[in-house]
């Protein structure tokens, strides 16, 4: 099953590398990872994206607290949360897919930020299966570039991973 | 005054009590040499190849307790010390070791002995700093003796660029350091405590398996006393040796890949099972599957919530020092007023009695040829069961740990998790500093000794009167063994030709060297070995070639389908 993992840590240097290392170390799937620093500069949040059993997710989670540089961790997937990633996609926009696009833009509620000769840029925000579902809509040969960030996720209401 | 930053650096290690510092210089640890030649607080011991420093530290922390300190060089040095460091990482082992590092501005340019030692040692060792201000030299240095000692033990790697061992600062040492992050947890939980203790007093047909966390956490005393009242057989994993007396009757042996038949035999058949500092290794309880065959009760007690349910579901997790742990136990079992079940457990001891009655480790005492075994009984006779005894990996390992019965916890040196060859001689050294005047074995192969045998160099230098037992058979015999058993005989690069005249060797670094060839032989030479009290001995026996390690529990098989010599 699919989990998401936040996890708070010391804003240092090789940090992050640790918890990859871990990670590539006893054959954990990341299926996306992101960090970014806190209002504490002396904190990074990192959010990973895994799947596996339950057993794995549990070996994950007493691995990573093992880890000298991680403060604390929590599995978003044991409450009530918010999943949220941004992608930004550059598609065709010539001849009839310029307002094809824009219609599909509309439809999920995304954002023209770029405009071209023959291309858009769209920003789209939303859980990662949104993405998908926007990715699918779309005519593949339409698609010329993707970026996504991979998920942010945060608890619900009291659910707050802090210090 | 400013110190300089090396001189901090030794100022750190006298602040902890640093007795001995094995290492070997280099480029960019001369600022931190030169610091060292003009201290006398602590001895620097210079070794032949940094991996034999990093292994002598390591021995030192086993025997001692204490945290091992060693000191290498960037690049090559920093390298070679790898092994050295994941073998202690592996068995848990307190180390600080410090490595050189080029100067910050160098850095990533693929400088001379440049190596990115912080990633490098990453997954082997329990933390790493790259220390990148003089600054931070103190507070690194404490953080690493507190993160290498607490909790459940590992190494530590300090890496220091060389400039920053040549600029100027104050020092002040601190007193204590809290990291917000590490915490290690010290009293188990009471609830599940107790809950363990009535289901011990409920059990039919229980069982203790210990390990090296027993050791480690100096909880030999605790774990004999929770034993011993409650009567439960007890069994050892090759890193618990020691942790229970070997001569106990309730001990039923080591269990485990080479584990002897009541050992392996009670712990699949128990109702009841308490791991005390040990992590289901795969060498110990063989298929998972298989073990789960049967249906028991585990109760775990680990100060590493990871060791907890990884290869094996446990019913009743304890996450805490063994030692706390038990001692809260002993306490519960002193003011309860109901006893174990005396039938029940007369019953399956007498089970055990039956497996014991095979005689599992018995081996034929009227060759022509030396039995290995032969050696280490006659070797554990001699010391009277009170040597320190190092061994390397392969047969002879776990001959030693079959047949040299421990009865004190840190008696028994031995790389456990990784299995490197060539520890033992670096192991033995780092055990005879620990104790200049006891009677230390080290038990090796042709194999393995030559692994680090530049180390006979360093025996010399420093007079350690460490006696070598080589059991010398021609062969990489637990290679071969599975060659023999597992791929119809073809020994594959398994035979070990052109020896040295271990001798001659010996004698060209001023040591004594016997060859022993008869078994007649065998006790008059340990004797006369143990005997020169200021020599270093090095003992070549002959044994037979064609010997093998029983009981075993083939790979990827159960603990009771265990093969005992006489079945083949």
């Amino acid at each position: 099953m699919k989990h998401i993992i936040s996890i708070l840590m010391e804003n240092e240097a090789g940090a992050l590398s640790r918890v990859a290392g871990l990670f590539s170390a006893r054959a954990y799937n990341i299926e996306s990872l992101t960090v970014a620093p806190t209002e504490d500069a002396t904190l990074s949040r990192m959010t990973i994206v895994t799947s596996g059993s339950d057993d794995v997710i549990e070996q994950i989670i007493k691995q990573l607290n093992k880890l000298i540089d991680v403060v604390k961790v929590l599995d978003l997937n044991d409450g009530r949360f918010i999943e949220r990633e941004l992608m930004l996609v550059k598609v065709k926009a010539t001849g009839p897919f310029r307002d094809e696009m824009k219609r599909m833009c509309d439809i999920f509620r995304g954002r023209i930020i770029d405009v071209a000769d023959g291309s858009y840029t769209i920003e789209l925000t939303g859980s990662g299966s949104k993405l998908d579902a926007f990715l699918e809509a779309l005519d593949n040969a339409a698609i010329l570039e993707t970026v996504r960030t991979g998920a942010s996720g945060i608890g619900r209401g009291d659910r707050i991973l802090k210090l | 005054m400013e110190l300089s930053g090396a001189e901090i650096v030794i100022r750190c290690l006298h602040e902890e009590n640093v007795k001995f510092v094995f290492g070997y210089p280099g480029g960019a640890v001369l600022n931190i040499y030169d610091a060292i030649f003009t201290q006398d607080k602590f001895k620097h011991i210079l070794v032949r190849h940094e991996q034999a420093a990093v292994h002598a530290a390591d021995a030192y922390a086993r025997a001692t307790g204490e945290v091992g300190v060693a000191l290498v060089t960037s690049g090559p040095g920093a390298t070679n010390a790898i092994t050295g460091i994941a073998t202690a990482y592996m068995d848990s082992i307190p180390l600080v070791v410090i490595s050189g590092q080029v100067p910050t501005p160098a850095i990533g340019l693929d400088a001379f002995q440049e190596v990115d030692m912080i990633g490098i040692t990453r997954p082997c060792v329990k933390h790493n700093f790259l220390v990148k201000d003089i600054k931070d030299i103190a507070t690194t240095m404490k953080k690493a003796f507190f993160i290498a000692a607490t909790g459940r033990p590992g190494p530590v790697v300090v890496d220091i660029p060389k400039d920053i061992t040549a600029q100027l600062a104050d020092f002040e040492y601190p007193k204590s350091v809290e990291l917000r992050s590490y915490t290690p947890i010290l009293k188990g939980h009471s609830g599940q405590i107790k809950k363990a203790i009535k289901l011990m007093l409920d059990a039919k047909r229980p069982m203790i398996y210990s390990g090296g966390g027993v050791v480690l956490g100096d909880a030999s005393e605790q774990l004999i006393k929770l034993a011993r009242r409650l009567g439960f057989p007890v069994t050892n994993t090759l890193m618990g040796l020691g942790g229970y007396p070997s001569t106990d009757k309730q001990f039923v042996g080591m269990l485990g890949m080479h584990g002897t038949l009541e050992a392996n035999m009670s712990m699949q058949d128990c109702d009841v099972l308490v791991a005390i500092g040990a992590r289901f290794d795969d060498r110990v309880i063989g298929n998972p599957e298989h073990f789960f065959n049967k249906n028991r009760t585990i109760i775990h007690i680990d100060v590493d919530p990871s060791s907890i349910s990884k290869r094996v579901k446990v019913d009743v997790p304890i996450v805490g020092h063994v030692q706390s742990v038990l001692t809260e136990m002993n306490e519960l079992l002193d003011a309860e007023t109901r006893a174990p079940d005396a039938a029940a457990l007369k019953a399956w001891w007498t089970q055990i009695e039956e497996w014991r009655g095979r005689n599992c480790l018995s081996y034929n005492r009227n060759s022509e040829i030396i039995k290995p075994q032969y050696v280490i009984e006659k070797l554990w006779e001699v010391t009277k069961g009170d040597a320190y005894v190092t061994s390397d990996v392969g047969q002879h390992q776990m001959w030693a740990a079959q047949y040299y019965k421990f009865d004190k916890p840190r008696r028994w040196i031995n790389s456990g998790g990784l299995g490197t060859m060539g520890v033992g001689l670096p192991y033995a050294m780092g055990v005879q500093f620990a104790d200049p005047t006891a009677q230390v074995a080290c038990v090796t192969g042709e194999g393995s000794i030559q692994m680090n045998i530049q180390e006979l160099s360093t025996c010399k230098q420093f007079h350690l009167p460490i006696k070598v037992i080589l059991l010398n058979n021609r062969y990489l015999g637990m290679v071969r063994q599975w060659q023999q058993f597992f791929y119809e005989n073809r020994y594959s690069e398994s035979y070990m030709d052109s020896l040295p005249d271990f001798v001659k060797l010996a004698e060209s670094y001023g040591h004594v060297g016997m060859n022993i060839e008869k078994p007649g032989d065998v006790e008059g030479a340990l004797t006369e070995a143990f005997n020169l009290k200021d020599r270093f001995v090095f003992m070549n026996f002959l044994t037979d070639q064609n010997e093998n390690v029983f009981p075993m529990v083939p790979n990827g098989k159960g603990l009771s389908e265990i093969i005992l010599a006489e079945e083949l």
